[in-house]
């Protein structure tokens, strides 16, 4: 009997992981992508391999799914972190208030910590602000936004999946009610073509929207960029947070020989038209400079813009009041519309996570009695990707 | 404000083929990088392909020569370039795919096998004390596997068999810092006329690197290591 076959709208890090986590339980797997993997928003995440310690107070499922999939990324993909802890910070006296429910917060989430006296945090951190007041550690790191994705899409490719970049989703092709595929454009060659699938699954993040509107459906999808900076130099080794309720420029994250501070947040209706706020950058430096004041005059690398993807209705102003938490919609319960699922929302770090259930959906619907094994499978290097052929 | 004239090599096979260049007039800001011009320009049209991830300078996808020079588009500004016209290109010494995109799959070919750590110590905040369980602070690599130091390099322009100036990097990474990888083995997939002897240290892989990995002085590195016998 042949296998069953998917198709996977996007290739970011949900539709990597899924395509990983599919092509382990026998399902033929074809990811397709409009331009090279990880371009959307991917790529251009904050590099921060979360603790949950962020989501402890405000969103707590959110912070679950995150300490729960950070100790399993520890265990698939070796290597490809920077393995040195985060610490939450408080520096005003407004932030001191924040500590009580935060380490309540931490207690309940099941997240490590360890709470650190205000000199033993400079001793680590010999550029943080030193009015610190108070200091918690936690198991926060970082990662690198496009090799972690490279690395489910290689052993993907490992155990058969094909990955189409450059192929772009002009119609959801439909027999009644039901996605029989999808009708693609190569933008190597300009030619379309249609590609059948028993179920196509929709992991366009912050497009999702667009594409779920193909079929007639409508997702609760909010796009909502947020600025990043990079500058030149690793001011901290650490990740570093504002202990308060998650705010503007209140985290920096180390990577390789850079420091990266962000973010802001607002929401748009069309990804693909972000629009950098320049006015953000400024605001980057000023909240960076409250953990890390040398951070001020450090030398800008680069200033950016990416949409996470968010579920949330309408009536969203800054992005920030909906949750980070993720949701697998089967269409054929929700909309009627058989042969179509799409997952939504999440975060890079909770992408194995994602994947898995929106998988235990897929096998459910395509009759397979096949189990996850994405908690277990060491990952390919992300050099494995590219072993394949144009 | 300022505007710019952007000429865009166009290539697709059997579609755009012989190649062509696209000329487009562009309103940049002081801020506008490179790769934000492609970004606009791929709104109104679809079909230009090139590639690109992180917009910092931190992935290695975006690389092309601009104004014939190799750069990352996505750290390049518009307005430091000072030229009226800016010519945006594919690497070289690489397969072309389509418009600005090469074939990746040749570098790492030569590359992959030095298995290269991805991880090294950090050398920053170094009187810094690291938490019980963290031991000592690590950080990513340099090397952004970007290929501009091949594109850039003469000799890999006429010796396809050349192993290159970022997997050479990369090998003397692994004789600096193991990281339980196999020293020797490494060494001896350099010590050949294939691997580090063949560099005639025209060092333009150093002034292309985005990263200060100075792929030619980590050639030269192997050299006094393989001379002095230091690995034996």
């Amino acid at each position: 009997m042949s296998k069953p076959h998917v198709v996977i709208i996007g290739g970011g890090a949900t539709g990597a992981a899924l395509a990983h986590d599919l092509s382990l339980r026998g399902v033929q797997v074809t990811v397709v992508e409009r331009g090279e993997v990880t371009s959307g928003t991917t790529g251009r995440h904050h590099g921060l391999l979360h603790s949950g310690a962020r989501y402890a107070v405000k969103d707590q499922e959110s912070a679950r799914e995150c300490i729960q999939e950070n100790m399993i990324l520890r265990k698939i993909a070796p290597g490809s972190f920077e393995l040195n802890n985060g610490l939450f910070v408080a520096i005003t006296d407004e932030d001191m208030a924040y500590r009580p429910a935060f380490l309540e917060g931490l207690e309940t989430c099941g997240i490590p910590y360890k709470e650190i006296t205000p000199q033993e945090a400079l001793a680590r951190e010999p550029n943080l602000n030193p009015a610190v007041k108070a200091a918690v550690e936690v198991p926060d790191g970082t990662m690198d936004a496009m090799r972690l994705p490279l690395r489910f899409l290689a052993t993907a490719q490992s155990n058969g999946a094909v990955v189409k970049t450059y192929t772009e989703v002009e119609e959801l092709l439909m027999q009644g009610k039901t996605v029989v595929g999808v009708r693609v454009r190569d933008h190597v060659t300009e030619k379309t073509y249609t590609i059948g699938a028993d179920l196509v699954v929709n992991a366009g993040g912050a497009w999702s929207g667009k594409i779920a509107a193909m079929a007639g459906v409508h997702v609760p999808l909010q796009p909502s960029p947020g600025v990043l900076v990079a500058v030149y130099g690793r001011w901290n080794n650490m990740v570093l947070n504002r202990m308060h309720r998650s705010g503007d420029g209140d985290i920096i994250v180390p990577q390789r020989t850079l420091s990266v501070i962000g973010t802001s947040s607002w929401v748009v209706e069309d990804p693909d038209r972000l629009e950098m706020k320049k006015e953000h950058i400024q605001l980057m430096y000023e909240y960076g400079a409250v953990l890390v004041p040398a951070i001020k005059n450090a030398k800008m690398r680069a200033a950016w813009a990416a949409a996470r993807p968010l579920i949330g209705s309408g009536g969203a102003h800054t992005g920030r009041e909906l949750s980070r938490t993720f949701k697998c919609f089967d269409h054929a319960e929700r909309d009627g519309v058989e042969g179509f699922v799409t997952i939504a929302g999440g975060k890079a770090t909770t992408a194995r996570g994602m994947a898995e259930v929106t998988a235990n959906v897929v096998v459910r619907k395509l009759g397979l009695d096949a189990p996850c094994r994405t908690r277990e499978v060491v990952l390919l290097p992300h050099t494995a990707y590219y072993r394949r052929r144009w | 404000m300022a505007t710019v004239t952007f000429k865009i090599y166009r290539y697709k096979p059997g579609e755009i083929d012989p190649p062509r260049y696209d000329t487009f007039q562009v309103e940049v800001e002081d801020h506008t990088t490179v790769l934000d011009v492609l970004e606009m320009l791929r709104l109104d049209d679809p079909t230009l392909t090139y590639r690109h991830s992180c917009h910092h300078g931190s992935c290695g996808t975006c690389g092309m020569l601009v104004n014939g020079k190799e750069v990352l588009a996505c750290v390049t500004n518009v307005l430091a370039l000072k030229t009226k016209t800016v010519v945006v290109e594919p690497l070289r010494n690489a397969p072309l795919v389509s418009d600005l995109v090469v074939d990746m799959t040749p570098f790492f070919e030569k590359y992959e096998p030095i298995g290269m750590p991805y991880v090294r110590a950090s050398e920053y905040l170094p009187h810094s004390q690291p938490p019980e369980e963290v031991g000592s602070y690590m950080r990513f690599e340099n090397c952004l596997e970007c290929a501009l130091c091949l594109s850039a390099c003469p000799v890999v322009a006429t010796d396809p068999d050349y192993l290159g100036p970022a997997a050479l990097a990369a090998a003397a990474r692994v004789v600096q810092e193991p990281r339980g990888q196999d020293v020797h083995g490494v060494l001896a997939l350099v010590d050949n006329e294939k691997g580090c002897w063949r560099c005639h240290a025209a060092m333009e892989c150093s002034a292309a690197c985005p990263n200060d990995v100075n792929p030619g002085g980590m050639i030269m590195f192997l050299r006094e290591t393989l001379l002095a016998g230091k690995h034996k």
